[in-house]
């Protein structure tokens, strides 16, 4: 009867270095925040790859659906003005 | 045949904490392959590695860190019986972490923050030893997390868990008294160290629901024995099996 | 209905061939998803058991560098287990399902860890030619069709080649130091270079799995390639250890541009496949026992946590390694 104790799983994310953001790292079990934090640094840092770290149960995670892309992305798409190489300035204008 | 590797007198405090730190990370090197979940086999080998380095660096102000390691028989080795005691099972281990890293953690920080008050009555080494405690102390806090950590969740998790941890608590307690003996050559305040310490593992087990031995720290046999270099049964066994190679060909390189 | 299926079919096609990334919310063929949980639990499996040959050294290794290297090494195999546990866990599957169907045999690792490590040169000889041919194999998953997959191999790759070096590194002072220890060398080559040979899996004729997953981009290479190409690397790395490949057959050949070698004697690897190698039993007894022995530690901490889940976001402040560990808020601020 040791099948429904499995850990939760936790996705981590290690920022490299100040001035950077956190980025998602990978996955690890762990019984509670706390080791997870403990078990992050141990998988993830023992190359130096990071100076700090965050873990997040992987079930608080709400992922937009692969299906629904079309909607959710693709508005986007056709805003081009949004970008700043849509606008055309004339030589020899700086700082702009 | 194989004489001692160095002048038997020469820095015991070096060789002590050199000691404490390899035959430690031997025993934490046992478990590769063998831990309760993977994460935790990450987590020891990282203990383990910490204080190999450590005992290579202490090994080194002394002389050749494998002839140190290699070539000397079990009564030249100075370290505490703690750290020789065998695994057991995770709880034993886990207890043996909790002590030996919350003496460790203190006695680095010690070293690390408060100047030698007569420094003149120190080894030659011991200058080193402290440069060395201020990288020693982060490491050894992290061990000592590490060891508190479980201490909770094995002492307050399932009732089977709750009595392996008491007993392995209660077997080890008697291994605690020597951590405090005096190591020549380095001026530590061991009264703060020993109270430190005593503060630090009652509040742990006590937040663990687990009950503070009250049993002696000490016994006559265990009495600075370790430091004097006499150990317990199963250290020769340990030795034979981390020297034989090594001692099977003399004078090779690796 | 059954249209949605086909246009899911179309992308997922339309994804493969513009050698885009699948990802796990992504709709993929049954196949593909059993597929890629076969192969990764397999490669997972693999880093686990493969840890037990090489820690068979660790209280033994003959300096305190080579001990320090090796627990670094071992270290690094739980972890790319980890990795790989997780990456398979996208597809649905739990670690616990997974190491259910180790333990029982319902899932392989690679046969070559059902060989024995007899001397501290096979330390040597596992890093330079097993690892070589894992990498051989690796480095090309890195562009595996399947997102996660490909990531942690990313990982796995950079960390072994660290494997590798220092498995040669070890070879050479052994070839290069008493006779003795020479002789230790050659003999962990002579035993390990036709089991890593092995390790490519069967000749491109007899594999089962091989074309579809080709198709599929799961695999970019036949074994029969990337067997040669092993080979043809690891001639020369011998010649500078100065040390022989156990095989009379071996000859460059100028026309194909490519070693010849001799036969794979293919009824050993079946048999050890078949779980009649030195070492199966002795390997899955012992991952089974760990297992099971650690059953109430993982226990305890679950029942644990059941317990202070309503106080456990307290950021229970801890100095540890310095680097900086603070809890979720910091970026709010």
């Amino acid at each position: 009867m040791t099948g429904n104790t499995e850990w939760p799983l936790w996705e981590v994310f290690v920022r490299a270095r100040r001035g950077l953001t956190h980025t998602h790292a990978g996955s690890l079990h762990a019984p509670d925040a706390e080791l997870a934090l403990r078990n992050a640094r141990d998988l993830y840092t023992r190359r130096g790859e990071g100076i700090s770290l965050w873990v997040v149960p992987s079930a608080a995670i709400t992922a937009s659906s692969p299906d629904e892309k079309d909607p959710f992305f693709e508005p986007a798409g056709d805003k081009p003005y949004r970008h700043p190489t849509f606008y055309e300035i004339p030589e020899g204008v700086q700082h702009l | 045949m194989t004489a001692p590797a160095t002048k038997p007198q020469a820095a015991p405090a070096a060789l002590a904490l050199a000691d404490d730190a390899l035959v430690l990370a031997q025993r934490l090197g046992e478990w590769a392959g063998h831990a309760p979940v993977l994460e935790e086999d990450v987590a020891l080998a990282n203990i383990a590695l910490d204080l190999l380095g450590q005992a290579r660096v202490l090994y080194t102000l002394l002389g050749d860190e494998d002839e140190l390691a290699y070539l000397r028989e079990e009564r030249a080795f100075r370290n505490a019986q703690l750290v020789e005691q065998p695994n057991g099972d995770f709880a034993h281990t886990i207890a043996r972490q909790l002590y030996f890293s919350t003496y460790h953690h203190l006695l680095h920080t010690q070293l690390a923050t408060t100047p030698a008050p007569d420094a003149a009555t120190e080894d030659t080494t011991a200058p080193d030893i402290r440069a060395l405690a201020a990288k020693a102390a982060k490491e050894t806090a992290y061990h000592r997390e590490h060891a508190e950590l479980w201490t909770l969740r094995l002492g307050d998790g399932t009732p089977e868990s709750h009595h392996r941890m008491q007993r392995a608590i209660d077997t080890l307690w008697r291994y605690t008294g020597e951590l405090f003996q005096d190591l020549d050559g380095l001026q530590l305040d061991l009264h703060t160290l020993e109270s430190n310490w005593h503060t630090a593992i009652t509040d742990t087990l006590t937040q663990a629901t687990l009950t503070v031995p009250e049993s002696p720290r000490t016994s006559a046999w265990t009495a600075g024995a370790g430091r004097q270099g006499l150990h317990t049964e199963t250290f020769g066994r340990m030795l034979a099996e981390m020297q034989h190679l090594h001692r099977s060909h003399p004078g090779a390189s690796w | 209905m059954a249209t949605a299926t086909v246009d899911h079919a179309t992308a997922f096609d339309a994804a493969v061939a513009a050698d885009e990334r699948i990802e796990p919310r992504d709709w993929m063929p049954d196949a593909y998803r059993a597929t890629l949980v076969r192969q990764i639990a397999q490669h997972a499996h693999s880093e686990i058991i493969g840890m037990q040959p090489e820690a068979n050294w660790i209280t033994r290794a003959p300096s305190l560098r080579r001990k320090a290297i090796l627990i670094a090494k071992v270290q690094d195999e739980a972890g790319h287990g980890l990795y790989l546990y997780s990456a398979a866990e996208t597809l649905g599957t739990s670690r616990d399902e997974l190491l259910d169907k180790l333990h029982t045999g319902r899932q392989k690792y690679s046969s070559i860890f059902n060989y024995p490590t007899l001397t501290w040169a096979d330390v040597g000889a596992i890093g330079w030619l097993v690892d070589g041919a894992a990498i051989t194999n690796q480095v090309p998953l890195c562009r595996c069709s399947y997102g996660p997959y490909a990531r942690a191999m990313v990982r796995i790759c950079k960390e072994e080649s660290f494997h590798q070096r220092q498995g040669y590194e070890s070879l050479l002072a052994l070839s290069r130091g008493t006779p003795a220890q020479h002789a230790m060398a050659q003999d962990a080559v002579d035993r390990w270079w036709w089991p890593s040979l092995m390790m490519f899996g069967p000749p491109d004729d007899a594999s089962a799995h091989s074309a579809q997953s080709m198709a599929w981009k799961i695999k970019r290479h036949s074994n029969d390639d990337l067997r040669q190409r092993f080979v043809d690397i690891c001639v020369p790395q011998a010649e500078s250890l100065g040390l022989t490949l156990p095989d009379p057959d071996l000859v460059w050949n100028e026309s194909r541009g490519h070693h010849d070698f001799g036969p794979i004697d293919w009824t050993e690897f079946q048999q050890v496949l078949k779980g009649n190698g030195p070492c199966n039993e002795q390997r899955i007894t012992q991952r089974r026992t760990a297992h099971d022995e650690g059953a109430w530690v993982r226990e305890a901490a679950a029942a644990h946590a059941a317990k202070h889940r309503s106080s456990t976001s307290n950021g229970s402040d801890s100095s540890g390694s310095g680097s900086g560990s603070t809890s979720q808020g910091e970026e709010s601020a």
